[in-house]
């Protein structure tokens, strides 16, 4: 295709279809880099089956007090955004999974007795396919924020075209791959909840002045909520994918739709020659690119 | 002794709220001289953490016991630290838990809750 677009997957809500749509339109292009952003619970490679030829762990910087030259200013205590940390007497308590690694309460500490010191929190890791690179991350149980492995998935070598598997919601995480996107596209389901949640993604991608579309998943005969928001609010409806159960089973075996079935191959390849579409016309309307 | 309970309101007439860290007030009273008084918990807006701010704020207030329906593991730590024991709160009002108290008929507060952190 030689379009060099990055394109987000985001959804608003989970289950919307961000990865049966993310997986197959990474299968249809010709060497494209798929990246599994859902931390929590990637599946992209279930669907790919890439070879995993590489690994590494992201780690975050946490405090860590010398109590010996702490002396209880409590400098770091009040000036802590995240209130990350309290002050017993002179005995200096510490919340990791509060703290956010900015580094203040380090940088500030006017006694030195605070030092940073880097703790796993998960695995980014890249595979193959055929022409395809994979990439994934991986959080580790019991920790609250992927961002620092967001940010190194964002960091790794792709190739000109970029599908991103967003996580669900419209938080921290998401405003990492839309802030990386030159396009983003909406997944959306045909439900009162589904047109909510894509009103919030909606609302986050044009807050970050990221162009986007909306694809209507699970259409079934009746009022669609999400494509009335998508009328009222000027968000263009890139597509529509019915309802399928056939394409319900292909996807719960663990099967790429577009290598199982010439209808759906046909499918996600128009959508992708719509899409990068849609991204060229943007960046060549952006003079800031 | 010094004791703390998360109030709805500055009131001895009110409930106590549910949340300790996201509690509007928090009422003291002081048993020697039998007075209470209220104060605004800063932590109540806090965007995370508010369990954290609100156990350093009483534990600076140097209360001796807090009376809650439940608490956070956070607050649970900051306060253990700081030696206040924690007893589980009564559906009652304030001037009746406080009551409940100085009769001994409060029980010690065992179970502490993982805590209700919002995503990043």
């Amino acid at each position: 295709m030689g379009t060099k677009a990055t394109i987000a997957v985001l959804s608003g809500k989970g289950g919307t279809g961000k990865t049966l749509v993310s997986v197959n339109l990474a299968a249809v292009a010709a060497n494209a880099t798929y990246i599994d952003c859902d931390t929590e619970e990637p599946n992209g490679h279930i669907f790919i089956k890439p070879t995993i030829v590489g690994e590494y762990v992201v780690t975050e910087p946490k405090p860590v007090v010398n109590q010996d030259l702490c002396d209880g200013c409590r400098t770091c205590v009040d000036a802590c955004a995240f209130n990350a940390l309290a002050l017993i007497g002179k005995n200096l308590l510490i919340f990791d999974e509060i703290c956010h690694s900015c580094g203040l309460c380090t940088y500030i500490c006017p006694k030195g007795a605070l030092r940073e010191e880097q703790r796993p929190l998960g695995i980014v890791k890249r595979g193959r396919k055929n022409g395809m690179t994979f990439l994934s991350g991986e959080m580790n149980v019991g920790e609250s924020s992927a961002v620092p492995i967001i940010k190194a998935l964002m960091r790794e070598q792709s190739t000109d075209l970029v599908i991103i598997d967003s996580p669900p919601g419209s938080g921290c995480l998401v405003t990492e791959t839309v802030g990386n996107a030159d396009f983003c596209l909406l997944v959306a389901e045909p439900t009162i909840f589904g047109a909510h949640n894509l009103a919030m993604a909606h609302d986050l991608v044009t807050l970050m002045g990221k162009p986007s579309a909306v694809l209507l998943n699970k259409t079934q005969e009746g009022e669609n909520p999400s494509e009335i928001y998508a009328k009222e609010h000027g968000l263009k409806i890139i597509g529509s994918l019915p309802y399928d159960e056939h394409l319900a089973l292909l996807s719960s075996d663990g099967h790429l739709a577009v290598e199982e079935d010439e209808h759906y191959h046909t499918y996600f390849k128009e959508l992708l020659e719509a899409i990068t579409k849609e991204a060229r016309h943007a960046s060549d309307s952006d003079p800031q690119r | 002794m010094i004791i703390a309970v998360p109030a709805e309101e500055k009131s001895l007439d009110s409930a106590i709220c549910v949340s300790f860290g996201r509690a509007p007030v928090y009422c003291l009273y002081d048993t020697e001289k039998e007075t209470s008084t209220f104060l605004d918990n800063k932590a109540a807006e806090a965007p995370g953490g508010a369990g954290i701010q609100a156990a350093q704020f009483l534990a600076d207030q140097k209360i001796d016991s807090l009376i809650t329906f439940r608490l956070g593991e956070n607050a649970s730590n900051v306060l253990s630290a700081a030696n206040i024991s924690m007893l589980k709160a009564p559906n009652l009002s304030i001037a009746d838990t406080i009551a409940n108290f100085l009769e001994g008929k409060l029980s010690s507060l065992n179970e502490v809750h993982p805590g209700f952190h919002h995503g990043h």
